[in-house]
């Protein structure tokens, strides 16, 4: 613990001392996944700080997407779906038996590779996910509604018209609906799976920066195949290579100087 | 884990919510469970009713008689109970509707399949399907007042009440059955085969009835089986137009009463319940469900089999 | 002449064939419709819709026959139409892979080829006999509405997995339970198809006549049915009823009868292919 603050280094020791002593936000402790007799995760384990983007990169097929939807157990709709180990959020299992579902998927929100807009309007996708918890009051869901979308970037664009149909937006504009859609129930964690990768570079440049701004309030776990995004927005990485972590560090670290042949092969380009 | 929201409002308590809304799902999924076990009820009292009224009238008739005799003239003094004749109507005017419908429906189906150009598919399909859904009610008039009187201006023989006219309407009525499911059943072919006949050179005719149909066949033969059924489990039309007195015949010419007909007949008249004339309904009954059921479950088992050899 | 062009004219010649085949059907129904026409047109006013039914083929109106159809649509709609669309759902969203499942699915494929008559039999037994209905029209409509029961099974069941699997993904990653996502995204999204199949349904039990036959709905039924207990007659059975009889000026009602029939089951019909069509033009996913 640094007790005086002298210089923009201390400063920064300092603020990696307190994001150390925090609790971990998310955590894997030997995670195996199995489909049927298919193992498609191998023994992983990873800590993830609160308030941080981290990026799980790897070739097609790596089991990147399962390990994401652990934490809000979509996996649990794939019948031949079976986990070992422990897979935590704020140091509580979320797979123990008397976990409310529900209530998990709406501290884990989700942006999924495709943008899956409800076919209603810009506003009715938005209030969602308040209107099935029973907040009807239209003022409450205007002001929640207006605050989204205005997280997600995206009020300017739609701010006229919130009662145009949301399959009318760009496929950028949709995705950051389905963003502001998220945000408005009020996660602690967000999961995005591939979220840039149907989309045109100037949107994905958008959501980008999104990613970035979202980071202060919210955890952020995201898988891309787009390593270059991985640099740019992440705090930590972890490469998945055909099921099982090879490598998860600082992003810098990975990407300037990965200890493991694997890894710097897939960064360096070579497969995948 | 924070499972509240900052700011947001909580009128009960986030516990007592949750449990509430599991129990609404599982009411809501013993609901919509005992909708669907409706049907498997329906088919328990199908079964129910007609086997234990038929049970019933087994107890007065012999089956021996039942099967064998020629004559069914349950409403007359003189009663003879021989399912025969009323069989022998049924499957005259079913032999006739798919004398019709088969080669006009088979004929459809290849030529939307491979003549017709899309716009024409597209538009000529729902038009076919028009065919079906004219109440069977109508048909009858028409086969009674406009299809047998244009006969008899050839076939002199002609009586007012026969076979023929009634085979006739319901093969027209049975067209869009037997194009649209042998279409699916082309439909269906790998297009390697298609692909293979035409690179040689064949015409499309020689395509279709070298290869297609006969890949197709399993297919269309579920398809013309269903087609069998929903003849014979026609009664409107052979009520109205086939004539009302049972005769073991096989000549379309003359008035013949089918199974369905004769179940109508008994019940538009005063046959009091519980006697034995009105239990014939059920053995009438039993006999068609037989038939139906036995059709219906060939085609299926045909088009399982079907599938299996595509997957 | 070689082969080959013997086979051009076998070609040919089969595609004009296929032309015939194809507006036979149509044709001979355009014939059918003309004669209809020409026979019935006269009888058509207003007298013939709102006189009762009579001896006289001239005073004879089908005033009991539609109250007695519109009574029948609304009572088996409202009979089948959330026991089939809640069977559906069930079918398609909530029962597992299995035998149960596999057993219930050949069970409605079977009921939809059983001969409506034999529905009349079992609604004999059922709604007239064990459970008092008498041959009124709690007991036709009961009848009508197991009929028509898996047609709105199948379409609800075709309309539901028709919705894309990302919307109902969306909603559960939104912490929504299973019946708030198929309440709120599903069926909202499957309604165009599902309502298709609900018109298509109700057209085929507004035309049937012999399962009614069969439960006792009576061919002369002098009085407006007031009560779901009364007894009643339909149009397709005063139409059978008027062709059984030999007087000619019957079969003239009997046209005008059909006219109107017709004009019901076809509005109906064309209704449902225009949602469809709509259905299929909306924007795509």
């Amino acid at each position: 613990m640094v007790t005086k603050i002298e210089s923009v280094k201390d400063y920064q020791m300092q603020e990696k001392a307190n994001t150390e002593t925090k609790p971990y936000k998310l955590e894997t402790r030997n995670v195996n996944v199995y489909y049927s007799h298919n193992k498609v995760l191998q023994d992983v384990n990873i800590q993830v700080q609160p308030n941080t983007v981290t990026a799980l990169i790897g070739p097609s097929g790596c089991g990147k997407s399962t390990y994401l939807r652990l934490f809000n157990r979509m996996n649990d709709y794939i019948d031949t779906f079976r986990k070992e180990g422990d897979i935590l959020i704020d140091e509580k299992d979320i797979y123990h038996k008397r976990t409310k579902i529900e209530e998990l998927r709406k501290t884990v929100g989700m942006v999924f590779q495709k943008p899956n807009p409800f076919p209603k309007s810009v506003y009715e996708n938005v209030a969602y996910g308040l209107r099935i918890q029973g907040i009807n009051k239209k003022n409450l869901l205007d002001e929640i509604v207006e605050k989204s979308i205005k997280q997600a970037a995206l009020w300017d664009e739609v701010k006229d018209d919130l009662k145009k149909n949301a399959l009318a937006l760009s496929g950028g504009q949709q995705q950051r609906l389905c963003i502001a859609r998220t945000l408005a129930v009020e996660p602690s964690v967000i999961l995005m799976d591939e979220p840039a990768s149907a989309l045109d570079p100037i949107s994905t440049a958008k959501i980008e920066d999104l990613i970035y701004k979202l980071k202060q309030h919210y955890t952020i776990l995201i898988v891309t195949h787009n390593m270059q995004q991985a640099g740019r927005v992440s705090d930590k990485t972890g490469f998945f290579y055909l099921g099982e972590l090879i490598e998860f560090g600082d992003t810098k670290q990975i990407f300037t100087n990965p200890k493991n042949e694997k890894t710097e092969n897939y960064i360096r380009g070579r497969f995948g | 884990m924070q499972f509240g929201f900052s700011g947001l409002p909580a009128k009960v308590s986030g516990f007592n919510i949750y449990y509430m809304t599991r129990a609404k799902e599982y009411i809501i999924e013993k609901c919509l469970f005992f909708s669907a076990l409706i049907t498997v009820l329906t088919t328990i009292g199908i079964l129910l009713v007609l086997a234990i009224e038929a049970v019933d009238f087994f107890k007065e008739v012999s089956i021996i008689d039942f099967f064998t005799d020629s004559q069914w003239t349950p409403l007359f003094s003189e009663k003879h109970f021989g399912i025969m004749s009323l069989l022998a109507g049924t499957l005259l005017t079913t032999f006739i509707a798919i004398a019709v419908a088969l080669p006009i429906g088979l004929t459809i189906a290849v030529y939307l399949s491979e003549y017709a150009p899309k716009s024409f598919r597209k538009t000529i399909k729902p038009l076919l399907e028009v065919l079906a859904a004219v109440p069977t009610v109508v048909y009858g008039f028409f086969a009674l007042m406009v299809v047998t009187p244009f006969l008899q201006n050839f076939i002199p023989t002609l009586s007012g009440f026969n076979a023929l006219s009634a085979g006739i309407v319901m093969g027209i009525m049975i067209i869009p059955f037997v194009s649209s499911l042998s279409e699916d059943a082309l439909y269906a072919v790998p297009k390697s085969l298609r692909e293979a006949s035409y690179g040689m050179g064949s015409t499309r005719f020689q395509t279709s009835f070298k290869v297609l149909i006969p890949a197709a066949s399993s297919g269309i033969t579920a398809s013309v089986i269903l087609a069998i059924s929903r003849a014979i489990g026609e009664t409107m039309i052979v009520a109205i137009a086939a004539g009302q007195i049972p005769a073991l015949t096989l000549n379309p010419l003359e008035p013949v009463q089918t199974i369905t007909a004769f179940i109508v007949q008994v019940s538009s008249g005063d046959v009091p319940f519980g006697s034995l004339e009105h239990k014939t309904i059920f053995a009438a009954g039993i006999s068609l469900f037989a038939l139906t059921f036995i059709l219906n479950s060939i085609s299926f088992w045909i088009n399982k089999k079907y599938q299996q050899q595509y997957e | 002449m070689n082969n080959a062009a013997t086979n051009r004219i076998k070609d040919k010649l089969f595609k004009y064939f296929g032309i015939v085949c194809t507006l036979i059907g149509l044709t001979v129904l355009a014939i059918f419709i003309i004669d209809i026409l020409i026979d019935g047109v006269q009888r058509l006013d207003w007298k013939f819709i709102t006189n009762l039914p009579s001896r006289f083929p001239e005073k004879a109106g089908i005033l009991t026959a539609w109250t007695g159809t519109l009574w029948i649509f609304f009572l088996t709609a409202i009979i089948a139409i959330p026991l089939g669309i809640a069977a559906g759902i069930y079918l398609e969203e909530y029962s597992k892979k299995g035998r149960l499942a596999n057993l219930l699915e050949i069970n409605i494929a079977n009921l939809a080829g059983v001969p409506s008559i034999i529905y009349g039999i079992l609604g004999l037994e059922i709604f007239v006999r064990v459970l008092k209905f008498g041959g009124s029209l709690l007991a036709g409509s009961f009848t009508l509405a197991l009929l028509i029961l898996p047609i709105i099974i199948v379409s609800t069941r075709e309309a539901v997995k028709a919705v894309p699997k990302t919307i109902k993904e969306a909603s559960f990653a939104l912490g929504a339970t299973k019946w708030q996502t198929i309440w709120n995204q599903v069926l909202p999204a499957a309604s165009s198809n599902i309502i298709t199949g609900i018109i298509l349904a109700l057209a085929r039990a507004v035309g049937e006549t012999a399962p009614l036959i069969v439960i006792g709905a009576l061919a002369y039924v002098p009085f407006v049915a007031k009560t779901p207990m009364d007894e009643f007659t339909v149009l397709p059975m005063q139409i059978f009823n008027w062709v059984s009889r030999p007087q000619h000026g019957f079969i003239i009602n009997a046209a005008a009868a059909i006219i109107i029939l017709l004009c019901v089951v076809f509005v109906m019909n064309g209704i449902a292919v225009y949602l469809r069509n709509r259905a299929q033009r909306k924007i795509q996913w």
